[in-house]
């Protein structure tokens, strides 16, 4: 890695070498039965670790475990995995 | 939500905590502007948890320089690309609601009655999270703060939240916006107006702290939901100065819902809540929310 | 094509030639009439550029740090209290390696207030990374500003050109202007290769974490270091194009010296009349100049005063609970060099005091005592104090 002048940085999007996903301690999972596609997991994920789709798709490189998409799910189609179940 | 743009210009493996709210307006700002931007931002929680060296989440050129310059820096980047010709670039500024009601509001004062064509957007998560949790000039009435503690002689913050949107509003800016995370269709449609207009324009969205306002990481979104539909938080735009509410909560809910459902404001008593209620209600009568 | 005047406008008139770009800058005595100078080039389409009217200096230096970033020719202009209000964003423009050009009105510090000339105000921020010019008069400070433009944007290092406040600023004399043509065909396009731009997405200002701060800050020192090599070609240059060079520091009758005189501004040309005195009564004295104070040119600073017996160093300034600066980096340069001179600190003119030449002589006989004695004393005096008012204080 060569230092650039001032510290610039001209690799854009490069924190994506940084595995967040280690950090999780609950893991979102999605039944996909349940499932409608309406994208609001994919519209409040903060980092994003989300590809909209129906079901969804998890980048769990990335995914802090916050369960903002478990809560805001409006058919509760996602469960925090060592949290939620029964 | 069909038309939000699926391009993400703001990538994963940022620093910031499980569930942060400011990292995903950072997001849904990135959205509505798209590439063609320059974005100035302040030294806080979105510069530090997205630059640490050699990384950066920025998919779109950016520069960090201080905390209190925000404003001062996209100026100089709105004139240079004025002077290149660039036509087409939008130079943003982009600070947390301490680089901007406190520290930084002589730079944003400058800007916006030099008429700078920028787009300044103040995220705002109601304090100096970033260095711990402090107060700053946006930080409510009540609210705990490391610098407002709750002791037996004082008891949270004593001072009201600086309106800083109607600062922007007195300085004649020509579009002044108030938005929320948890309206992200609202917010997007905000921005892209708002670097729509020759500037200077000011987005100022309320983003909740996992840490800072003592909330579960997962209710981010549903405490960001309260603040507007208990009034607490009203979501406008002001075009040359006339104000227009964007949403109106049906069936109002009392502020202590809100208040309740976070950490910071466990200390308050009944009587605190009901003079935040009496603020909240004339806040409301003032923009004809109910 | 020579013309009269102060050093404000000579100042402005190489902004103006250099064809800045974005100009961003508050006014501030004696600085003041640069900012009115550039104004009217603007306002009257003698200059195509965007004149930034920002609310202060730290907003001024933070603009033209946006507008370098951004790849335009980008220039600013204060004194005193304005630079130590922009001190802050003097680091950061080093550090993010922008090239920025800056002339500075010399002029005392608050508290107390004063508007008048002294060079504690450039003297304090000689650590922030920035290049530091002295100019002895207008023509020097018109030619260094626009070498200034083209050192700064080779190296990507930010330069000052200080020149004394109202000494020089307000005073007319006359200036050898450049044609426009001759300028362009001087200095290149301006080019910064790390523009912000959409194309080519970059972050600057990242945060320096420890594993990383300490390279980027020995770059930066090695970079301002060796920026003595640059600053001696373009002036090399400069004199080849216009047929006025200054290099890093001028020697006047300093060779044959016994006593030899060190200054920086215009205290050089009352010195050189002292040294043309002094040499037609027979006397072995003679002035250094130094021009480049950052870098700090240390080995041409030991061979220029090393074969002395004594050197008076001469400056308008002081660190506070040591001595000034100029001094300090001089004996520093000369520890652990054999052929030392005796060396005595004088410091003369602040806020705006006359420096007279009584108070040289006086400087010049004591350093001639001190090379005889082999004796200094006092290391650090002061040149034209009112000793009666500072002992009924003390005492």
């Amino acid at each position: 890695m060569k230092l650039k002048h001032g510290a610039v940085i001209t690799e854009p999007g490069n924190s994506e070498n940084y595995e967040t996903g280690g950090w999780r301690t609950f893991k979102p999972v999605v039944d996909a039965s349940k499932c409608t596609g309406c994208g609001i997991c994919w519209m409040f994920c903060p980092e994003p670790a989300i590809k909209k789709g129906k079901p969804p798709v998890y980048n769990y490189k990335y995914c802090k475990g916050c369960g903002i998409c478990a809560n805001e799910c409006p058919v509760k189609a996602i469960t925090m995995k060592g949290r939620d179940e029964k | 939500m069909k038309n939000m743009s699926e391009i993400e210009l703001f990538a994963p493996g940022h620093r910031a905590c499980a569930g942060c709210g400011c990292s995903l307006s950072i997001r849904h700002a990135l959205k509505a502007l798209g590439k063609d931007v320059i974005v100035s931002e302040a030294t806080g929680c979105m510069e530090v948890t997205s630059s640490p060296y050699p990384e950066t989440a920025w998919r779109v050129p950016w520069i960090h320089v201080a905390f209190e310059n925000a404003a001062a820096v996209a100026s100089g980047v709105s004139r240079a690309l004025k002077a290149l010709g660039k036509t087409n670039v939008k130079s943003v500024a982009l600070a947390g609601d301490g680089g901007t009601a406190d520290i930084g509001m002589q730079a944003l004062s400058g800007a916006m009655e030099r008429g700078e064509d920028m787009l300044y957007i103040c995220y705002d998560n109601e304090a100096y999270m970033n260095t711990g949790i402090q107060r700053s000039g946006a930080t409510p009435f009540g609210a705990w703060t490391t610098t407002t503690p709750v002791g037996k002689v004082k008891r949270g913050e004593d001072r009201p939240k600086k309106d800083v949107p109607a600062i922007m509003i007195a300085h004649g800016s020509p579009y002044v916006a108030t938005a929320s995370i948890a309206y992200p269709v609202d917010f997007e449609k905000k921005i892209k107006k708002a670097a729509s207009i020759k500037g200077p324009t000011y987005v100022h969205v309320q983003a909740p702290c996992v840490p800072g306002w003592r909330i579960e990481g997962n209710k981010t979104i549903e405490v960001a939901r309260l603040a507007v539909l208990t009034g607490a938080w009203v979501l406008y735009e002001a075009e040359g100065g006339k104000i227009n509410v964007t949403f109106k909560p049906a069936n109002r809910r009392p502020v202590a819902e809100y208040l309740k459902s976070q950490g910071r404001y466990r200390h308050l008593s009944e009587q605190d809540i009901a003079a935040i209620q009496k603020v909240v209600d004339e806040q409301c009568k003032k923009f004809g929310i109910d | 094509m020579k013309q009269v005047m102060d050093g404000n406008e000579a100042a402005a008139l190489a902004a103006k030639l250099a064809r800045v770009k974005v100009i961003s800058a508050y006014p501030i005595t004696p600085q003041t009439t640069v900012v009115e100078k550039l104004a009217d080039y603007v306002s009257n389409g003698d200059l195509d550029a965007e004149f930034i009217k920002v609310e202060s200096e730290h907003s001024a230096m933070s603009a033209c740090i946006g507008a370098a970033a951004t790849g335009v020719r980008t220039f600013t202009a204060t004194s005193s209290q304005g630079l130590m209000l922009m001190s802050e964003m003097l680091y950061a423009a080093a550090g993010l390696r922008l090239p920025i050009v800056m002339t500075n009105a010399n002029r005392s510090l608050s508290a107390p207030l004063s508007i008048w000339c002294d060079q504690q105000d450039s003297m304090a921020v000689r650590d922030s990374g920035w290049i530091q010019f002295y100019c002895e008069n207008n023509q020097e400070i018109l030619d260094t500003t626009l070498q200034a433009f083209k050192i700064s944007q080779e190296l990507l290092l930010p330069v000052m050109v200080c020149y004394d406040g109202y000494i020089l600023s307000h005073t007319v004399e006359p200036v050898d202007c450049p044609e426009q043509t001759e300028v362009d065909a001087f200095l290149p396009k301006h080019n910064y290769p790390y523009s912000l731009d959409p194309e080519k997405p970059v972050s600057m200002g990242a945060v320096g974490v420890p594993e990383y701060y300490m390279e980027f800050r020995y770059l930066l020192q090695k970079a301002v270091r060796n920026s003595k090599s640059k600053i001696i070609e373009v002036d090399r240059e400069f004199k080849k194009r216009f047929g006025r060079g200054y290099g890093i520091m001028e020697k006047y009758h300093s060779d044959d010296a016994e006593v030899i005189m060190l200054t920086m501004g215009s205290l050089s040309s009352s010195a050189k009349d002292l040294v043309d005195l002094l040499r037609k009564r027979g006397e072995k004295v003679g002035l250094v100049k130094l021009k480049s104070f950052r870098p700090f040119p240390n080995e041409e600073i030991v061979s220029a005063l090393s074969h002395a017996k004594a050197v008076a160093v001469l400056e308008k300034d002081i660190s506070l609970g040591h001595a000034g600066g100029l001094y300090l980096d001089t004996a520093a340069s000369f520890v652990n060099i054999e052929h030392t001179p005796l060396m005595i600190n004088f410091i003369c003119g602040l806020g705006g005091r006359d420096v007279t030449s009584s108070q040289l002589e006086q400087a010049v006989r004591e350093a001639k005592n001190a090379a005889e004695t082999g004796k200094v004393g006092e290391r650090v005096r002061w040149l034209g104090l009112q000793e009666k008012l500072v002992e009924e204080a003390s005492g």
